[in-house]
């Protein structure tokens, strides 16, 4: 169990969403980067699928009510175990009353935090994820406020009965660094769309290639671009079923990437979808970050799929 | 009798690594998204597929790519495309009450120069066929609108339209089942709720379902 001293800017519990209920018109919702999330999970000895604390743009402040074991990922928010440096990436033991709290943003817009026995919540359609607009999920539908108080799934790990005292006491599972996500790489691999044949050739060399910078308008559901107008014009398109990393032209011709909360169909054409690979790299953006696409194969987003799968198996042995 | 083929061949697109577009054709027609529910449904039951979501007249599908490959997937899709759609049952029938004083009905009877009981009138007439169901929850894509009533969206979309308003736009017609951005023209409004969070599946339209409209009193 951990107390709620302060909340961040918007702390939600996450899985890995509620793809299932699409077709009802629900954003499949989850986790913005799940690589961080599945490593968070792997290192706090959970299934990759329990749920997580999603940290946006700044941490809160937690107190553990009894021992337990945590790891944060992806974002570096300079996580603290009463007020000295915590190691990201890693597993941490917290004692009773240890207090887990963020100094501040070093990089990155969304940082994780997994308990050993996963987050318990509301679950809403096969998701404990926090669905805002629907006020459903996670913690009764809604971010973490001040007082709140998270409890653990299941019972905590054997390892994490026997913590110690000291939070210095520092498990050694842990992420290699060149394992990680390269979050500071901001070309992303993306994969040519349906509608990328409505593009004249000026405007394709402009997507795969000029920078665009995320918007002010940028959260869960997508974030607007600004760059180079992309000329997508042709007949209207029927409405059709979208996916999470599609990158959508609208009339103005500024892209739209689709996040996580992402609404489920629309009938803007689609000129590239992320690769999956590329998702984390995506979900740590804030708007005024710059970002570049670069047109890859899907046998090459499949291999960046398999070499982060890879990663991640590393934790399991 | 034999099966029908479908005279066009299925297209489909990648949309990223692990899901692809299947576009059966690029018409608003009852007969091209029976066959998109269909298919939508059939690819539902196969092992490799994670989910499929039909589009008026195409089914996105999300793969799990450790077990098939977009051009396998695409050879499954045309085979299953090419098959009669079972028999479905005709959609459930949904009678909406609504009271037609929306705050663009004056604007749009001045523009489609009907008065606004006329308007009412020509919107309750039709059955309407719940092309797909998203967008936002619960949200369903009703058509086709009577020509008379077509008109293309507002210019400046509204930042907030109250949930239960009813709108038209192009050939289609909908209820707004939050309150939500919109840039239909909303010319009525309902009590039925269409988003219902505690159900399962969260929303009363479902994809092939009927809807017939019906003026009641302010």
């Amino acid at each position: 169990m951990l107390r709620v001293r302060k909340p961040g800017l918007l702390t939600t519990v996450q899985d890995l969403g509620r793809p299932n209920a699409m077709s009802a018109g629900v954003p499949p919702g989850g986790v913005m980067d799940r690589f961080a999330h599945r490593a968070a999970n792997l290192l706090a000895g959970n299934e990759e699928g329990a749920a997580t604390l999603e940290c946006t743009v700044s941490g809160p402040a937690l107190v553990a009510l009894q021992p337990c074991l945590v790891a944060i990922t992806g974002a570096d928010f300079d996580p603290l175990v009463n007020g000295r440096p915590a190691p990201m990436w890693t597993s941490v033991i917290l004692g009773p009353d240890d207090q887990l709290s963020f100094a501040g943003r070093r990089s990155g817009a969304r940082a994780y935090i997994a308990v050993a026995g996963g987050i318990a919540g509301d679950r809403w359609l096969g998701s404990f994820s926090t669905n805002l607009l629907a006020q459903r999920g996670g913690f009764h539908g809604r971010p973490l406020i001040a007082g709140d108080v998270i409890a653990v799934a299941s019972p905590p790990a054997r390892r994490a009965q026997g913590a110690s005292q000291s939070a210095r006491a520092i498990s050694r599972h842990q992420l290699n660094r060149d394992l990680r996500p390269a979050y500071a790489d901001h070309m992303l691999p993306a994969i040519a769309g349906p509608h990328i044949t409505r593009l004249p050739a000026e405007s394709r060399k402009a997507l795969f290639g000029s920078a665009y910078t995320v918007g002010r308008d940028a959260d869960r559901m997508g974030y607007r671009l600004e760059g180079h107008s992309l000329d997508a014009s042709g007949d209207e398109l029927l409405s059709f079923g979208l996916v999470a990393g599609a990158l959508q032209v609208p009339r103005s011709g500024q892209p739209i990437l689709l996040m996580a909360d992402h609404q489920t169909a629309g009938g803007y054409p689609v000129v590239a979808t992320l690769a999956g690979a590329a998702m984390p790299i995506a979900a740590q953006l804030l708007p005024g970050d710059e970002l570049s696409f670069v047109e890859v194969s899907i046998e090459a987003a499949l291999r960046m799929r398999a070499a982060q799968r890879a990663a991640l198996d590393s934790l399991k042995s | 009798m034999p099966a029908p083929r479908s005279t066009t061949k299925v297209r489909t697109h990648p949309l990223g690594d692990t899901a692809l577009l299947a576009e059966l054709g690029t018409r608003v027609d009852t007969a091209l998204n029976t066959r998109a529910i269909a298919l939508a449904a059939a690819l539902k039951k196969r092992r490799d597929v994670r989910q499929a979501i039909a589009g008026y007249a195409s089914v996105t599908v999300h793969f799990d790519p450790d077990q098939t490959t977009h051009a396998a997937l695409t050879t499954a899709i045309r085979r299953l495309a090419s098959k009669r759609p079972p028999m479905s049952e005709p959609g459930r029938l949904h009678r909406i009450p609504v009271v037609y004083d929306g705050p663009d009905m004056e604007a749009v009877a001045a523009v489609l120069s009907l008065p606004a009981a006329k308007i009412a009138e020509i919107h309750t007439r039709p059955i309407y066929r719940v092309f797909l169901v998203g967008f936002v929850p619960g949200w369903g894509y009703l058509g086709p609108l009577p020509e008379e009533l077509e008109l293309p969206r507002r210019e400046v979309p509204r930042t907030k339209v109250p949930a239960g308003s009813v709108a038209i736009a192009a050939r289609q017609t909908g209820i707004y089942p939050l309150a939500t951005p919109g840039g239909w023209h909303l010319i009525g409004r309902t009590s039925v709720k269409l988003f219902l969070p505690d159900s399962d599946p969260p929303c009363l339209f479902r994809a092939g379902d009927r809807v017939k409209f019906f003026a009641a009193p302010a």
